[in-house]
């Protein structure tokens, strides 16, 4: 599943798209936010499914704010949260 | 004296039994209860086949409006709520259904909902609530393949629509069939935010605007914003809509001439307010099936 969370505003689509397929609940990227954006929840989804990342609630609507400082403004820079996931689980709408 | 104000956007809150199911002969009972921003919901399943519903007005105690929807649902069908194997709660205030044992995210249910309602053939589903609007990519199974949600402001909402028919007197069961009562549609109004655009609309009505010109320039922003998020997902068919809104055939009509797909009439069986909660309870019977299983 592609779980989007996020908000589209006048401004622009700010999403952080999490692969639950791929995301294996290892907690890593979790770790590696700076900003204590990301958390690990129960799998709604499945019943007997696992845990799985997802960006907390608090978080949802002021994401563009709350990331801004690991966006690169120039040239190519991973961001901590896609670069420590093993599984390519994360993207980012912006 | 001033008569008293009409409440233009108070919509009906009703319940309804089926009546060609026998609780009593049922093996697993089931209730999901979807507790909204704007409306509270309980489905109650008899093996899966919808038995009994109830829509209320969500109060400002989701517990109360939660046990009071459950009760209203159960009246007259001689069940007690301990005659439920089952409760799953879902939606905004699902954590604070009291009798629930498990809750579930209402994207879930919303998916596993439209798959009832409709059949395997949903692919995209999106549920217009009352506070926010989300689209949902399911399988053939009802499963979630992707969503997405909007609830940071209530503009392509049911609350917004509410706001509408307030201002201008109009009953909100009566908005969608009005706004399509223009020659040709005008300007969308250019706030996506409700409370700019019952500013703007203010100011047209003041201009010598009609009413139905007003709510057709409203509905079509509506239709607007909500088109944009779908197509962040992408929209296959076949494409339903669920929640309130769906029963607005001016936000429907706009909404499927902006996006070129049709989509799946309400299923006159269910009423599309109830696809989460009827999601909630098939959630139910699912669990209770794996507890005995299990056991």
């Amino acid at each position: 599943m592609l779980a989007h969370y996020g908000y589209k505003d006048g401004s622009g689509e700010y999403f952080i798209i999490i692969d639950t397929e791929k995301c294996n609940g290892c907690g890593n990227c979790v770790k590696a936010c700076p900003y204590n954006v990301l958390e690990l929840v129960p799998n709604d989804f499945d019943i007997e499914g696992g845990m799985m990342a997802a960006v907390r609630e608090e978080e949802r609507k002021k994401i563009k704010y709350t990331c801004a400082p690991c966006k690169p403004t120039s040239g190519e820079r991973k961001l901590p949260c896609v670069e420590s996931c093993d599984q390519e689980a994360i993207t980012h709408s912006w | 004296m001033a008569s008293q104000k009409k409440e233009f956007w108070r919509w009906p809150e009703y319940r309804r039994t089926v009546p060609d199911v026998d609780w009593r002969s049922g093996d697993i009972i089931t209730a999901g209860v979807d507790i909204g921003s704007v409306s509270s919901k309980t489905a109650i399943m008899v093996d899966g086949e919808l038995y009994a519903y109830a829509i209320m007005r969500t109060g400002s105690s989701s517990p109360d409006s939660a046990i009071k929807v459950t009760n209203w649902a159960l009246e007259g069908t001689g069940m007690k709520l301990e005659d439920i194997h089952y409760v799953v709660g879902t939606g905004y205030g699902r954590v604070n259904v009291p009798f629930a044992k498990k809750a579930i995210t209402e994207i879930a249910c919303h998916a596993r909902g439209a798959n009832f309602i409709w059949g395997p053939t949903v692919r995209t589903v999106l549920d217009m609530g009352g506070q926010d609007c989300k689209a949902i990519k399911v399988d053939e199974k009802g499963k979630v393949k992707a969503f997405l949600m909007n609830d940071k402001c209530a503009a392509g909402t049911g609350r917004g629509m509410e706001v509408f028919a307030d201002l201008l007197g109009i009953p909100i069961e009566d908005v969608g069939e009005i706004s399509l009562q223009v020659k040709e549609e005008p300007p969308p109004v250019s706030n996506t935010c409700v409370v700019f655009a019952k500013a703007e609309a203010t100011a047209l009505l003041r201009k010598g605007w009609p009413k139905e010109k007003v709510l057709a320039a409203y509905t079509s922003a509506m239709a607007h914003r909500v088109v944009e998020l779908l197509l962040r997902l992408g929209v296959e068919k076949d494409f339903v809509i669920t929640g309130g809104i769906a029963k607005n055939i001016g936000v429907v009509t706009r909404l499927e001439r902006e996006l070129g797909i049709k989509s799946l009439p309400m299923n006159p069986k269910y009423d599309p307010m109830i696809a989460g909660a009827i999601g909630a309870a098939l959630f139910a019977k699912a669990l209770v099936e794996l507890q005995r299983k299990r056991a």
